[in-house]
């Protein structure tokens, strides 16, 4: 694109001489071409850059005020509701500050998914996403388990038990995990310290996940390639102004969330102090990982069960490999498409699985569910590319908005380098 | 050793399964209006004060309110010197003084609320075994919340044929089990209201579970009115943000 921007403050040219981040920005967020046809779904990545924000600064300000001890953890953090000012909206807006996150992210994932956005030259951008996805998932457990309350306790106990499931060395794991014999303060103060630093860690790699994404630039609704400067605009205006809509919706979402209904996605159980002698009648884990701990739970072995519940994840590292098909999006793969959607019911499916107790036909659901999902990835994926006869993408983004009105065969791209 | 962390996984699984088995019996909670319900729902401050009476005379010999300080009766309607008076009627541990002994001192609005044990086991050891929850977060520690105290409140009746029950127990149709160590607290006219209110079963049941309600969340009106402003703001905001957006994208073919 364009070269440098001369920049007419002297100071700002100075810096940018020596150190050019004001060069850097023009280039990687002012000029940066943009596929032109980028739908709303493509606003999810900066939403979850948004929701990362939050978290870090809702969570520093309450780290200020709550104490990583157990006789004290959950008073505080009713403390912090009560006493702190705007206290209770710091702790309402980083609880489901976390949900929107996953959510954002789920459909993130969903629409890499569905526009074949993780295929060459994408992947490492792609893995990088997965390891987000972990970073996030470890951090969000961690998190769960400070306020100390009943679901707390009992989650992080059935969660650091399944390292017990690797033969020979896992009851030590687990005792070296715990610091201790049992979920008790040393646990609780190594998550504390945990949950604060792995969101930084997570900070590093959604950097690196952006500078991927700008090697190639972003995939686009049609999955095909920019042609040329006709199929782009600068990020800003175009894209700033166009995150800034997502972004006004998922504040209205949060703040619904957060001023009328902060309880909403919080287990009542986890408002009773932790009680090491008392289980809860059900432990569920928060709704981001039902269906995680549906396929868990479907399988009657525990080490089998642990290592299907990792590998669900797992099998989205391979994914840009399993995927056969040449063509990137689902636009252009009819049957793809129906997969793709069997795929999200799945999920959904398995994660309403997750929150109920895995007996009658629950437990036959979740079978069926997690069968599912990984025929999904480890069979449909790379038979379909094989099988699937996709339809032609268009050759460049322009060509079918210039294609109309004009003459509407593959020809008229002609006609459309003459306007 | 290393078994004892498996041995307590065991137990946790097998209470899950036992504790599962009756959850099942209960009724669905029926549902009650309440006047914090809704985007401009607010607590009615005459039903918070008659529940603070109800809790004083009908819970608070066994039942704690740590997590609320006196002055926060304030938002109840009553004044300084009321809110003063009120707490000195308690008294409250306090010390170490200079010669090293703990001594009662009456109770200051700073105070948070007494408890009526100074530990679990003392609880446990006046109330047959069981222990009186604490009720601070009751309203949100329970699926249903006011409506579950107000059925729970409600819900004592004479057990059906063929359920015995335990000694020290009492049939409640809302209850888990069914079967709760809290006898029936509630009776007709068992509360002379201040306000002059008939203190039926009903009306006490409702407003002990407004108090409870406000003691778990004493921020609700506030975040409630911040909420309305913040989304007006969110929806003039957004609805902005999309006549840019279109503006700036209308030369884009």
């Amino acid at each position: 694109m364009s070269s440098a921007p001369e920049f007419k403050n002297p100071i700002v040219r100075w810096i940018d001489y020596r150190l050019p981040v004001f060069s850097y920005m023009h280039e990687e967020y002012q000029n940066y071409p943009m596929p032109k046809n980028l739908n709303y779904f493509w606003n999810f990545g900066a939403l979850a850059t948004i929701a990362l924000v939050l978290l870090l600064v809702t969570g520093i300000v309450l780290a200020m005020h709550y104490t990583p001890h157990v006789d004290l953890a959950f008073d505080s953090v009713e403390r912090i509701r009560r006493e702190v000012n705007f206290g209770w909206l710091l702790q309402y807006l980083h609880a489901n500050g976390a949900s929107m996150f996953f959510a954002v992210v789920y459909i993130h994932i969903f629409r890499g998914i569905y526009y074949g956005s993780y295929k060459a030259p994408r992947e490492l951008l792609w893995i990088l996403g997965v390891v987000i996805l972990l970073a996030m998932m470890a951090t969000a457990f961690m998190g769960y388990v400070l306020p100390w309350g009943q679901m707390s306790f009992w989650a992080a106990t059935v969660i650091t038990n399944l390292f017990s499931a690797i033969p020979g060395i896992g009851e030590a794991i687990v005792t070296w995990l715990w610091g201790g014999f049992s979920v008790d303060n040393p646990t609780l103060n190594r998550f504390y310290a945990f949950h604060y630093l792995l969101p930084f860690v997570l900070l590093g790699v959604v950097i690196l996940h952006v500078i991927a994404l700008h090697v190639h630039g972003s995939n686009n609704p049609d999955g095909i390639d920019l042609t040329g400067p006709q199929d782009s605009v600068p990020f800003h205006p175009y894209f700033t102004a166009k995150d800034s809509v997502g972004t006004g919706v998922f504040l209205l979402i949060l703040a619904a969330l957060v001023f009328y209904a902060p309880n909403y996605l919080n287990h009542p159980d986890n408002t009773i102090p932790a009680d090491a002698l008392q289980t809860p009648a059900h432990i569920v884990p928060e709704w981001y990982f039902l269906p995680f701990y549906a396929i868990l739970r479907a399988i009657p072995d525990k080490l089998f069960g642990v290592i299907a519940m990792f590998s669900s994840i797992l099998v989205l590292f391979v994914l840009p490999w399993l995927d056969t098909a040449k063509v990137r999006s689902a636009r252009y793969r009819p049957l793809f498409r129906w997969f793709f959607w069997l795929l999200v019911a799945d999920s959904i499916l398995l994660g309403a699985c997750g929150a109920n107790a895995p007996e009658g036909v629950w437990l036959i659901l979740s079978r069926a569910g997690t069968a599912y999902y990984f025929l999904h990835f480890l069979v449909v994926i790379p038979a379909l590319g094989l099988l699937e006869t996709p339809r032609t993408p268009p050759t460049s983004i322009s060509q079918p908005v210039l294609a109309t009105g004009n003459d509407p065969s593959p020809g008229a791209q002609a006609s459309g380098g003459n306007q | 050793m290393m078994r004892a962390s498996l041995f307590g996984l065991g137990t946790a699984i097998s209470i899950v399964f036992s504790g599962s088995v009756y959850a099942s019996e209960t009724p669905k909670l029926p549902a009650q209006e309440w006047s914090w319900q809704g985007i401009f729902g607010t607590f009615d401050q005459q039903e918070l004060q008659r529940g603070l009476q109800v809790y004083l005379e009908a819970c608070s010999s066994c039942h704690g309110l740590k997590h609320v300080a006196y002055r926060n009766l304030t938002a109840l309607g009553y004044n300084d010197e009321q809110v003063k008076a009120f707490a000195a009627e308690y008294e409250i541990e306090d010390g170490p003084d200079d010669e090293g002994e703990m001594y009662f001192r009456l109770a200051r609005p700073s105070d948070h609320f007494v408890s009526p044990f100074p530990n679990d086991q003392a609880a446990r050891a006046s109330n047959n075994g069981a222990l009186p929850p604490e009720l601070s977060l009751i309203a949100e520690a329970r699926q249903g919340g006011a409506d579950y105290i107000y059925a729970l409140m409600t819900g004592y009746v004479d057990p059906p044929e063929g359920v015995d029950l335990p000694d020290g127990m009492n049939f409640n149709t809302y209850f888990a089990s069914q079967q709760i160590a809290m006898p029936q607290p509630l009776f007709e006219d068992g509360v002379e209201y201040a306000d002059g209110t008939k203190a039926s079963i009903d009306q006490m049941a409702r407003d002990v579970s407004a108090f409870l309600t406000w003691t778990a969340e004493p921020y609700l009106d506030e975040r409630k009115s911040m909420g309305f402003k913040v989304i007006l703001f969110l929806l003039v905001f957004t609805a902005m943000l999309i006549a840019v957006k279109r503006k700036v994208w209308a030369d884009v073919k």
